[in-house]
């Protein structure tokens, strides 16, 4: 995990997860701008991935345990393209909601990500 | 004798997920899967270090699961469904929320409903609430299969 990278990716998923959910509170069915947000929410994560694949490689390895990072990592990767699905089924505020609700879970998990590689040495 | 024409367009079978109600599923889902994932990693890994609190994990996260496709499914038996798994996870976030305060020792590691849910912000302790409050307000109609 590079720290820099992941410290971009939290603020940007974060954001999004805003956008979206005020976007959709004001009523706004899902669009260009809020499933494009989730789109780049999803590609910080595939990068992050790269990252996650390659780095251990490079003597930078997760202090704490691998598998809980990498379960993390997939639901992670997992959440935008499903709601983006749901999104694009029914297109209705409550849509846009989901979107921000995906987004912000994955700063969450980004976060959690974070703390599994640096600072929790079990 | 045409008014059946005229009747408005509601052939698709109404599901329960529409509305806000599809934030509340979205979010259980995303609870399973921080649960499910959880207890894969504590079972696969540690599960001899604290069996009961990672057995329980594990059996909220099926919880958790079974609530999310009941929230989706139309018809009574789901909303049923729906009903027993959300009280099931109520009692439990409020019976291991309190034993890990009042005695952490019987709760060494945590669990999703360990102090009130804190690690999930506090997600699984609301959550029952306002799914409780959206189920009692969507009672399935007799009509819907």
């Amino acid at each position: 995990m590079i720290e820099w990278f992941t410290w971009v990716q939290l603020p940007v998923a974060v954001a999004a997860g805003l956008l979206c959910l005020v976007l959709g509170f004001a009523g706004r069915v899902p669009s260009d701008l809020t499933l494009g947000a989730l789109a780049v929410v999803e590609l910080l994560v595939l990068v992050q991935i790269v990252v996650a694949i390659a780095a251990p490689g490079f003597g930078n390895s997760p202090t704490g345990s691998a598998l809980e990072f990498w379960v993390y990592l997939v639901s992670a990767a997992l959440l935008p393209p499903a709601a983006a699905f749901w999104a694009l089924l029914e297109r209705n505020r409550w849509s846009t909601v989901v979107l921000g609700v995906a987004a912000l879970s994955v700063g969450v998990m980004v976060y959690r990500m974070l703390q599994i590689w640096t600072v929790q040495s079990v | 004798m045409e008014s059946l024409q005229s009747a408005p367009v509601e052939t698709r079978t109404p599901t329960k997920m529409s509305g806000i109600g599809r934030v509340l599923v979205a979010v259980y889902g995303v609870l399973a899967l921080a649960a499910l994932g959880r207890s894969f990693v504590q079972i696969v890994s540690k599960y001899d270090e604290a069996p009961l609190a990672y057995a329980l994990s594990a059996l909220a996260a099926a919880v958790y699961v079974v609530a999310t496709i009941a929230l989706v499914r139309p018809g009574v038996v789901w909303y049923r469904v729906a009903w027993a798994t959300i009280a099931f996870e109520f009692t439990g976030v409020l019976v291991v929320g309190t034993l890990s305060i009042v005695d952490p020792a019987l709760f060494p590691h945590d669990t999703v409903w360990s102090w009130f849910g804190r690690g999930y912000l506090f997600i699984p302790l609301v959550l029952p609430v306002l799914g409780m409050w959206w189920l009692a307000k969507h009672r399935p109609t007799a009509g819907a299969a």
